[in-house]
């Protein structure tokens, strides 16, 4: 599949968002970090800021998106709607809990309550955007049980990253966020490395003789495609990664994406509860980088049965 | 609404498409591209139309556009058993495509009277998510209108009283050189298609992907291995040289005849 920037930018960022949205509202409603404006201030414009350039990314690669609103219109039927819905009710209880926080300095009591209420939206909003994907039949790649729980770690993992800085740098307990971000990476990449395994060596959801159904006569192979030239299809869905490519840049995103942030998490864990924000700021850093490796890859490894019609034989 | 019809919808209006007939003309699918140009999703946008090249990075520039109907080639089998097949592809107005029911908008929907699968092009906001769920890559997206464009099984013409009755069938259908292609109601066990696909194993493509084509195709005929009596020579020499012997002057592939028919040509200058 092709892997568009905003779908990738979209992805991660608000994955990150929402990340950092959900342990924004448990930490505030459990007292684990100060209700203080600086917190408050910076840690909302950081995870609302996220979710909010992702979405509005989201939207540069359609074709109307002045008609944007009208895809909260079938959520009955539709990932991508309920998508939609999530994010936008999302935004009213982490208002008001933002405003609690900020202009009324608590994050306690009913207000602790809409930060709860922000958690499960923010949970419930990645779970749709995992569920978009994994829920085409056409890309077996997608269509895997680790789909949604990758989108979900991930969010967790990036979000973790951004929590440990912000308590470094605005007071709170730093050890359990950079020991919960240490352990959502060594969660994220277990899942991971179970993904890409499963992926490789998995059955193709269809091929060219399943396509064709001219499997009964034999093996069968494109003669001529309909045109000399692409097409949008070719275009959309025919993009592969070399195999070879791919691999390395697996490597690349568990290195950058983890194994350095996990190492920078340490170094901020050894100094206590006065880590330094600059390893803490640089694993975030890197774990975002990560983020949109992964992302890519997640993308461009994924094959659609389309392309038996156009060469493939199998997909 | 993108739900599908809550029961299976009584008509199902779709193609019967011989495989063993199918010259590989491409006719159907140029004029299901004029037809539709003009017609309900109107207009089907080229990029580059003239252009002989192609970017190997698949970038916009060469040739490209937007067609319902496209035609691929195969070669099917190995040796003495392989042959080839033409394989046109369009929507198969599938009985329940994920392509309706992953569109967040409302804009992709199965129609309850007959099954026909549209797009609402007032409502598309051209996420291609429709695009990416289609098994079959029927659906095409028109990057100048920013909408998502698909084989309507000509709605403007099989129900539009102005035009004569037995034009009222697909473009596709309509213009088949060879007769491949067939239209009518595979809802209906005692319509033409329906007895057609009965009698030569018409088939589902991908039926693993559990989308339930209404469109179906028909296998190829079993080669001929061996040729009927009809009377004539198993050999053309036989023949060659019964009719030199029928022509005075001699046979005319020998040298001899040759040097003649040169000389009659010079001095008949
Ligand atoms: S062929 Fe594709 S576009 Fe047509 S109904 Fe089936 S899934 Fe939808
Ligand atoms: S591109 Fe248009 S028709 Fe397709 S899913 Fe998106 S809104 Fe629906």
């Amino acid at each position: 599949m092709h892997p568009a920037a905003s779908v990738i930018f979209f992805t991660t960022a608000s994955g990150a968002g929402y990340g950092l949205l959900f342990l924004l509202g448990l930490a505030g409603a459990a007292g684990l970090v100060p209700a203080s404006l600086a917190f408050g201030l910076v840690g909302f414009t950081v995870a609302l800021g996220l979710i909010t350039a992702g979405l509005m990314a989201s939207t540069f690669h359609l074709g109307h998106p002045e008609r944007a609103w009208r895809a909260l219109s079938q959520w009955r039927s539709s990932w991508l709607s309920r998508e939609g819905v999530a994010a936008v009710a999302t935004y009213l209880p982490a208002g008001l809990f933002a405003l609690g926080w900020v202009v009324f300095g608590t994050a306690g009591g009913v207000w602790g309550l809409f930060g709860l209420l922000a958690s499960l939206g923010a949970v419930a909003t990645v779970l749709c955007t995992g569920m978009i994907y994994a829920s085409l039949p056409t890309i077996r790649q997608w269509r895997h049980p680790l789909t949604v729980p990758g989108y979900l770690a991930i969010g967790l993992y990036t979000g973790a990253l951004l929590m440990a800085l912000l308590t470094a740098a605005f007071g709170g307990s730093v050890q359990i966020f950079l020991w919960l971000a240490v352990v959502a990476g060594i969660g994220v990449a277990a899942l991971k490395l179970a993904y890409w395994q499963s992926i490789d060596s998995g059955a193709p959801a269809a091929t060219a003789e399943s396509a064709t159904g001219l499997g009964r006569l034999g093996r069968v192979r494109l003669l001529e495609a309909p045109t000399t030239s692409q097409n949008f299809v070719m275009r959309e869905m025919g993009y592969r990664v070399a195999r070879k490519h791919a691999h390395k840049l697996r490597a690349i995103a568990g290195a950058v994406g983890v194994a350095a942030p996990v190492v920078l998490l340490l170094i901020g864990a050894v100094a206590g509860e006065d880590a330094d924000v600059v390893p803490l700021f640089l694993a975030a850093l890197a774990g975002s980088a990560g983020a949109v490796v992964e992302r890519w890859l997640f993308f461009a490894e994924a094959t659609h049965v389309v392309t038996t019609y156009y060469g493939a034989e199998a997909a | 609404m993108t739900s599908l019809p809550e029961t299976a919808t009584a008509r199902k209006l779709g193609l019967v498409i011989d495989l063993d007939i199918c010259v590989g003309c491409h006719a159907c699918a140029v004029n299901c591209k004029e037809w539709n140009t003009g017609g309900h999703s109107a207009p089907l946008t080229d990029w580059n139309a003239y252009s002989g090249t192609e970017s190997s990075d698949g970038d916009d520039a060469g040739a490209w556009g937007v067609w319902f109907n496209r035609v691929h080639t195969y070669e099917v089998g190995d040796g003495a058993e392989g042959r080839t097949v033409h394989f046109p592809r369009s929507c198969l107005h599938c009985e329940t495509p994920a392509c309706v029911t992953v569109c967040p908008t409302g804009a992709s929907y199965k129609r309850e009277e007959d099954g026909i699968v549209l797009v609402n092009a007032d409502l598309c906001i051209g996420c291609k998510l429709c695009s990416w769920a289609c098994p079959y890559g029927a659906r095409e997206y028109d990057h100048a209108d920013g909408v998502m464009k698909k084989c309507t099984l000509c709605i403007d013409r099989i129900y539009n009283e102005n035009l004569e009755e037995v034009d009222r069938v697909p473009a596709c259908v309509s213009t088949c050189p060879a007769g491949a292609r067939h239209f009518g109601d595979l809802g209906d066990p005692g319509s033409a298609v329906s007895q057609l696909v009965a009698e030569r194993g018409g088939y589902d493509l991908m039926p693993e992907m559990g989308y339930k084509p209404v469109n179906k195709y028909l296998p190829p005929r079993p080669q001929k291995k061996t040729c009927g009596a009809t009377g004539a020579p198993s050999r053309l020499e036989q023949l060659a040289a019964e009719a030199a012997d029928a022509v005075p002057g001699g046979a005319p592939q020998t040298t001899g005849g040759k040097f003649l028919a040169w000389v009659d040509a010079v001095l008949s200058r």
